[in-house]
């Protein structure tokens, strides 16, 4: 399928899906339900006047509002995806505003069945309905200006919100065609643009949220202000699995501005004017918690449980020729563990969620990555039907998956209810350490053989770790698979015959959840660190190692051929410095990278990361470049820094003084190259992470002689 | 009751003295420009300006600024014209945007003191200001144009 070719028919049931109408004061909607989002509303009837949560208004004025069903967290979607729309519609991006999507299954992203911003799929989701609505629009418009005329549809043209007969030069605004073009009925088949005609698309486009981030008016869910608006902080067991004993609430009771201390689902809530008293409120509490079964734990015990999983038998993820007999044949065989500790997603903004909860209704401020998902959970606390929850989504200060959980969601919901106020639960920093899904800790037994001549004939990966899906969609795993577990190690691209996979399921008590780029964010790390040790022990180039081996991966080839270009592969860099490599497949997208390292004093200082992405169609290379930057920085802070321990049960890390962050004087330097392409877009928030850490590790191999088979690296 | 000057206003507030700025900022005041990140000034995106000197508001009891400037991401210009705010624009350094304020707050101090900066300076005063999403590569460029200094190495 290639959705870049014109002229692209939109099937009957897309047809029936798209709807336009008429929007109070006059203006143009247009809506969709996609395939995905509603079974119920291919029934509805077309070109009906009625278009509930539509996705596009035109009014009169000209302006042109978009309402985006991905939460704006960093990434630049409040200007990547609207361009999608402008590029199709003709419309003037100057008249283009956008507003957050309300919660509603019109909004579902295709690819996740949920509206949810997440596995890099905003553009992926959204390419092909918001170019398909564009350029609808933009069909009815032309013939409500034909009509107008009493000319043929392609007697004109449309630019920058203007349609222009192209004979005469007359000319009709939007503005002053939307009310005859609502009565148009949906044009059944659209021209799509070739993307040699593309005039938005692909060019560096300015985000439109830059000016409120630089002069503190952007508003993020900390920043909610309601009337008579309280602020709880609440006390959790810090174990995981705990349970409230009892508690002591006089002393916080007293502290001025506390209202109210509640025993709530989570833990014991302190409930007042401001977060200064709530917290204090909190500090002063007296709880009593039972610990329950997970008291002991520590991360000793949790990696004992993982040895122990690796005994047993894995469910087999991939499995290509005889991996047992070409290992028992081979003249040279490799062994390593490689493993990685629990991550925290340590966002910016703590968690937090403002709620109000009345009898006949519920509204949230929520800085979330799914909006559905609080809808339901809001809606199961209430008991309210989920149209009678409104979900206003904030800016989000940093995502990362965190926020697509509803833990934060749920304490405000209760706590409005139980207070009869709005409420706005916050997060302290330590909270957010102490209470997140963690990135998995995982332990992964590698075996490869080698033939005389250094080619692979064999490479035997097991894994054990606990499972993502197993926590939040038991319906995802798929034959005994979670692929978040197996993802970046079962789809190893190189040329080895004989090529087996498995993952044995290790839930401990420490609960797990998407962190960026997921299963691929350390799989990547293992395979392609050990990679390296193959080529070491074949006496190969890491780089020409790969290359031969790709053969078939023309995408995986090109980023790898590039950054080594870029980089200067084939002069080593001076100064007790030394380059590393690494390339990876994750979310649609090929991203490789070379890092040039230097160990110092026992320090890995990275001095530069020289990065090539290959993630199809560019819409916006600016936020292309930013995220591959931004992803960067995130897997190297991991590499270098990021260890979640547990000890007694209890989350050791509390802050950045123990769980510290890549700081500004760290900084390597940063130099991205993106592949031109015209295959379909991939994910660009998440690829750019992958790579790095065995990238950075493949580099302190080869400055030391020593692999670094565990992370965070340490010398 | 203590009185504050902020962002150019006297400003009464009636809080416990011990309170630090920033509750009293976004709690007291409304002005949620800016960030709590930390509450322990490790991460710098409470970042704000006494008497013109970049200060970490989680950290600094109200009591400590009577009588002195206060000075917020709302206050750092009108209309986002400060030279710091217009290089931000211009190179697209935010991403989700949480630490900015505390980032643009920090550059504008270092600018102040140190008109043409080197990385060394850049490195020192901007160090303490973390940010997720890893915007320093722009940071450190944008706080070069500001300053209108030649930037070197790669983009």
């Amino acid at each position: 399928m290639n959705d870049l070719t014109a002229p692209e028919v939109i099937d009957e049931q897309r047809r029936r899906l798209l709807k336009v109408g008429i929007a109070a004061g006059g203006g143009l909607l247009i809506g969709f339900h996609l395939p995905l989002a509603s079974r119920a509303g291919a029934a509805e009837a077309a070109d009906s006047e009625f278009v509930p949560n539509a996705w596009i208004r035109i009014d009169p004025d000209d302006r042109v509002t978009l309402r985006v069903a991905s939460s704006e967290m960093g990434q630049g979607v409040y200007t990547s995806i609207p361009m999608l729309l402008a590029e199709e519609l003709e419309a003037d991006w100057a008249r283009i505003q956008v507003e957050m999507a309300p919660a509603d299954k019109a909004y579902t992203n295709p690819l996740i069945g949920q509206q949810l911003t997440g596995g890099s799929t905003a553009i992926r989701a959204f390419w092909t309905p918001l170019r398909q609505a564009g350029a609808a629009g933009r069909e009815l418009l032309i013939r409500a200006a034909a009509q107008t005329w009493n000319v043929k549809d392609d007697e004109c043209r449309a630019e920058n919100s203007v349609v222009i007969h192209k004979a005469s030069g007359r000319r009709l605004r939007y503005g002053e065609l939307v009310a005859k073009a609502a009565k148009l009925p949906v044009p059944s088949a659209v021209f799509l643009k070739e993307p040699s005609e593309f005039k938005l698309i692909g060019k560096a486009t300015p985000r439109r949220d830059t000016p409120l981030k630089v002069n503190g008016s952007a508003t993020f869910g900390m920043d909610v202000k309601h009337d008579g608006l309280l602020t709880a902080v609440v006390a959790r067991c810090p174990v995981f699995g705990g349970k409230l004993k009892k508690f002591d609430a006089d002393k916080s009771r007293g502290v001025k501005g506390v209202r109210q201390v509640l025993a709530i689902h989570s833990g014991v809530a302190v409930v007042a004017d401001s977060f200064w008293a709530a917290k204090h409120g909190r500090d002063a509490l007296v709880v009593e918690w039972d610990e329950g079964p997970n008291a002991k734990q520590s991360s000793a015990g949790i990696r004992k449980n993982l040895e122990q999983a690796l005994k047993r038998k894995g469910v087999v993820a991939r499995n290509d020729g005889d991996t047992v007999k070409a290992l028992k044949a081979a003249a040279k065989t490799l062994h390593a563990d490689y493993e990685v500790p629990y991550l925290a997603h340590a966002c910016m903004e703590p968690m937090n969620c403002t709620a109000f909860a009345t009898k006949t209704g519920c509204e949230l401020w929520v800085p979330t990555q799914a909006q559905t998902g609080a809808q339901f959970v809001a809606s199961k606390i209430t008991g309210l039907p989920p149209e009678k929850i409104k979900v206003n989504t904030t800016f989000l200060g940093g995502g990362f998956g965190r926020r697509s959980e509803q833990d934060f969601v749920a304490e405000a919901v209760e706590l409005s209810m139980r207070t009869g106020a709005p409420v706005k639960v916050v997060w302290t920093r330590e909270d957010d350490m102490q209470h997140d899904v963690y990135r998995p800790a995982t332990l992964n037994r590698l075996t490869a053989a080698l033939d005389k001549d250094g080619q692979p004939l064999a490479w035997r990966h097991d894994i054990a770790g606990p499972s993502i899906f197993a926590r939040v969609f038991p319906n995802n795993i798929k034959n005994g698979i979670d692929n978040t577990s197996v993802e970046g190690a079962a789809n190893l691209p190189y040329a080895i015959p004989n090529l087996h996979v498995s993952w044995v399921m290790e839930n401990g008590s420490v609960p797990v959840g998407f962190w960026r780029s997921v299963g691929s964010s350390q799989n990547a790390y293992v395979t392609e660190c050990f990679i390296d040790e193959l080529a070491h022990a074949a006496g190969k180039d890491p780089f020409e190692f790969r290359r031969t081996l790709l053969a078939r991966h023309p995408r995986h080839l090109g980023v790898l051929q590039l950054v080594a270009q870029k980089a200067g592969w084939d002069t080593p860099p001076a100064g007790g410095r030394a380059h590393g490599i690494a390339v990876a497949e994750a979310f649609g997208s090929y991203c490789a990278q070379v890092a040039e390292v230097s160990v110092e004093r026992g320090q890995v200082r990275v001095h530069r990361v020289v990065c090539a992405i290959d993630c199809g169609t560019v819409v916006n290379p600016d936020t292309v470049v930013a995220q591959m930057e931004s992803a960067i920085v995130y897997g190297l802070t991991a590499a270098l820094k990021g260890e979640i321990v547990i000890r007694d049960g209890h989350v050791q890390q509390s802050n950045f003084n123990d769980y510290p962050l890549l700081r500004m004087d760290e900084m390597p330097e940063i130099e991205v190259h993106i592949v031109k392409s015209i295959e379909a877009p991939g994910g660009v928030g998440e690829p750019g992470t992958p790579p790095i850490a065995p990238a950075v590790a493949n580099a302190v191999f080869r400055l030391t002689g020593k692999p670094v088979r565990k992370l965070p690296i340490r010398i | 009751m203590i009185s504050l000057n902020v962002n150019g206003e006297a400003r009464d507030v009636d809080v416990d003295p011990a309170t630090p700025l920033l509750w009293v900022l976004r709690d007291t005041l409304g002005l949620t420009g800016t960030k709590y990140g930390c509450g322990i000034s490790l991460c710098g995106a409470c970042t704000v300006h006494v008497d013109g000197e970049a200060i970490r508001a989680c950290v600094t009891p109200v009591s400590t600024v009577t009588g002195k400037n206060v000075t917020t991401i709302e206050g750092l210009s009108k209309d986002s014209s400060h030279p710091v705010q217009r290089a931000w624009v211009a190179i697209d350094v935010p991403q989700c945007g949480y630490c900015q304020s505390g980032q643009i707050m920090a550059a504008a101090a270092l600018l102040a003191r140190t008109p043409k900066p080197t990385d060394a300076d850049i490195d020192q005063a901007m160090s303490g200001v973390l940010c997720r999403c890893g915007t320093y590569q722009r940071i450190r460029r944008a706080i070069k144009e500001a300053a209108g200094v030649k930037t070197g190495g790669a983009a």
